[in-house]
């Protein structure tokens, strides 16, 4: 009897929460409001703040862009995707050609203002990201007609075959890769992004609109009975998805300064993924503690460097086995099949 | 065109050693739908034995050879068992996409262990040629003796395991489960020894497949199974997955196709792509592969 009280409670807890969606959303703007203060607080201070941490801080948000953004794909949509790394290396290759460009013409010798580098980035990274948008639009399309483990198996050709063309474009620097990329990425573009993946993807799951990608996940045929076009969700997710694939590969190239296509090969992609089914698939907030701590792990194995990858790998299988659920994912009821 | 014939030959042989991979990868499938990617790890252990026994044995003699296959496929089928009984079968009933990260991280643990320096380290290492080596020329064409071996043991291979699948006992077993895991059981097949025999022979297939491999490119290293691994659940899937004619007809598709294209000069750099691209163009005109079976989806 009680349990059932307790069922209805939360019951109607969940339908409060259907009738009034706009309660949600201020939550949300003040939310991303105190994470871009914080990046600026973050960048601010970056002076005095360890390089090390500095540099794992900044990878941790390029991780968490990664890993939220695969998640509208694999986790909130149920399209399982292996070709994130793919769309990352569009929007890395893309972003630094226009940096690498433009910085020698628009600045000369001197480099330019930090406003102007500022602009010419935002500029980089946002071509990066509707670059690797429209190469997830040209992905999707066909493959999305398949399900389950053969959409995993096409974008995962799909990503080896973009690294392939990129190996063999010479104005990109073919095999070798691109060198020299300037090095704008901050802390504060990092964070920045970070908090605006997060909130435009929170915010588009929860919007009326974006029920309908939860609803292509928990039951396609169902949604489509209901009149859903469950192939423009898709499609929309993995563009979605892409997009922010991309900005996150723009920050990464301008980070690490050098990137040649073997860095986004398919392990690459299972990084992200394990990220994501580690969080808990869907669950937004797991899924960024997933990204941090699998930042952090091989930091943390960094003493014992000769059995680094052995312990990352040992743990990755013995978390499998006692949380098949996700590491973080409170939820009640067991996993799905 | 003996330029043509030279590389259906290779093509072939390559061929024949993605059939043998991609087997174990449909069987599995077969029996408990999910995709094993530690079996790319478990083709390269094959090799690794192989080496291992191989620089204790005597060069080119047929025995010798036949010996560090045996042992090969011996050690690989029980890695295979032990991999399933350790970690797939606690997880077996959950989520397949767990299974899945699991499986990853077995390859994952497997490759490091051997990138240790104390037990292998990265560098590539020499194999042994531990079969006779000749060159038989046909005209122009030329032959050798390895790439005979190749394709004489897969197709041994894939006949006798056809015989396993078709006309013993246990593969109709197998079948059963492949079709339905919940009837077999009704029925008193022992899923547990079906489940582990299925790894048993397609880790076995896998491991001679490594030692194969490694006696045409004659170099052993922990990754080398990452390419050569996907490629074969490339062709599985090409032939439709959990058909293990089509395993072995997508394995020799895929090889010559890469090989013909590799040849050429104008594409060989785009050699990689050749598998995906192909198996893309067949997934979207018959997406369950080329033997595979449509099965209609129950709501």
């Amino acid at each position: 009897m009680k349990s059932l009280v307790k069922k209805s409670e939360t019951l109607l807890s969940v339908e409060s929460k259907i009738k009034n969606p706009k309660s949600k959303i201020p939550g949300a703007h003040v939310a991303l409001f105190a994470a871009l203060l914080m990046a600026g607080g973050v960048a601010f201070f970056a002076g005095r703040i360890d390089p090390y941490h500095l540099d794992v801080l900044t990878n941790i948000g390029i991780n968490v862009i990664l890993a939220v953004s695969l998640n509208l794909v694999n986790g909130h949509t149920g399209q399982f995707s292996l070709g994130h790394a793919g769309f990352m290396s569009v929007g890395a290759y893309l972003s630094a050609a226009v940096t690498l460009h433009f910085v020698p013409k628009l600045f000369g010798e001197d480099g330019g203002g930090t406003l102007a580098t500022g602009a010419l980035f935002l500029a980089a990274l946002l071509t990066g990201g509707l670059a690797s948008a429209l190469a997830g639009l040209l992905v999707g399309i066909p493959s999305l007609r398949l399900r389950g483990d053969y959409l995993a198996i096409v974008t995962l050709g799909f990503g080896q075959i973009i690294v392939v063309m990129f190996q063999n474009l010479e104005p990109l620097g073919g095999a070798l890769g691109l060198n020299g990329i300037p090095p704008y990425t901050t802390v504060f573009w990092v964070l920045a992004f970070a908090a605006l993946t997060v909130f435009t993807i929170g915010c588009l799951v929860r919007s009326t609109y974006g029920r309908g990608f939860l609803a292509v996940r928990d039951d396609e045929v169902a949604a489509a009975a209901i009149g859903l076009d469950t192939t423009r969700y898709k499609i929309v997710a993995f563009v979605v998805g892409a997009f922010f694939a991309g900005i996150a590969g723009g920050l990464y190239a301008h980070f690490r300064l050098t990137i040649t296509p073997g860095g986004f090969d398919f392990t690459k992609s299972i990084e992200i993924v394990v990220m994501v089914i580690l969080g808990g698939m869907g669950n937004t907030l797991g899924v960024i503690l997933a990204a941090v701590l699998l930042t952090l792990l091989p930091e943390v194995l960094r003493p014992v460097a000769e059995y680094r990858m052995i312990l990352y790998s040992f743990l990755l299988i013995m978390l499998m086995l006692v949380r098949p659920q996700g590491l973080f994912n409170f939820k009640p009821g067991k996993a799905k099949p | 065109m003996t330029e043509f014939l030279q590389q259906l030959v290779n093509g072939l042989s390559l061929g024949a050693i993605y059939a043998l991979i991609a087997l174990g990868y449909t069987m599995v499938y077969g029996v408990l739908r999910f995709i094993n990617f530690a079996h790319s790890e478990v083709f390269m252990v094959g090799a690794m034995i192989g080496l291992g026994l191989g620089r204790h044995l005597p060069e080119g003699t047929l025995w010798g050879g036949l010996v560090v296959l045996t042992a090969a496929m011996a050690g690989s089928a029980l890695l295979g068992v032990t991999i399933e009984r350790l970690v797939y079968r606690p997880l077996r009933g959950t989520a397949t996409l767990n299974v899945l990260i699991t499986a990853i991280g077995v390859s994952l643990l497997l490759q490091s262990v051997f990138q240790h320096p104390q037990v292998f380290g990265a560098t590539p290492q020499l194999f042994p040629a531990v079969f006779p080596v000749k060159k038989i020329g046909f005209g122009d064409l030329v032959i050798s003796s390895n790439q005979l071996v190749v394709i004489t043991v897969a197709a041994l291979l894939i006949v006798v395991l056809q015989l396993v699948v078709f006309r013993t006992r246990m593969g109709t077993a197998m079948r059963a489960v492949a079709l339905n895991p919940q009837a077999a059981q009704l029925v008193g097949v022992n899923l547990n020894a079906v489940i582990s025999f299925t790894f048993a022979l397609g880790s076995a297939l896998a491991g001679a497949g490594g030692v194969l491999y490694a006696l045409n490119y004659p170099s052993v290293e922990p990754l080398m199974g990452v390419m050569p691994g996907l490629k074969a659940f490339v062709a599985a899937v090409l032939g439709g997955i959990g058909s293990i004619p089509g395993a072995a007809l997508g394995g020799l598709i895929l090889g010559t196709v890469e090989t013909l294209v590799g040849g050429s000069a104008a594409l060989s750099t785009y050699k990689d792509a050749i598998a995906f691209a192909v198996l893309i163009l067949i997934l979207l005109c018959r997406p369950t592969g080329l033997l595979g079976r449509s099965t209609a989806e129950k709501v």
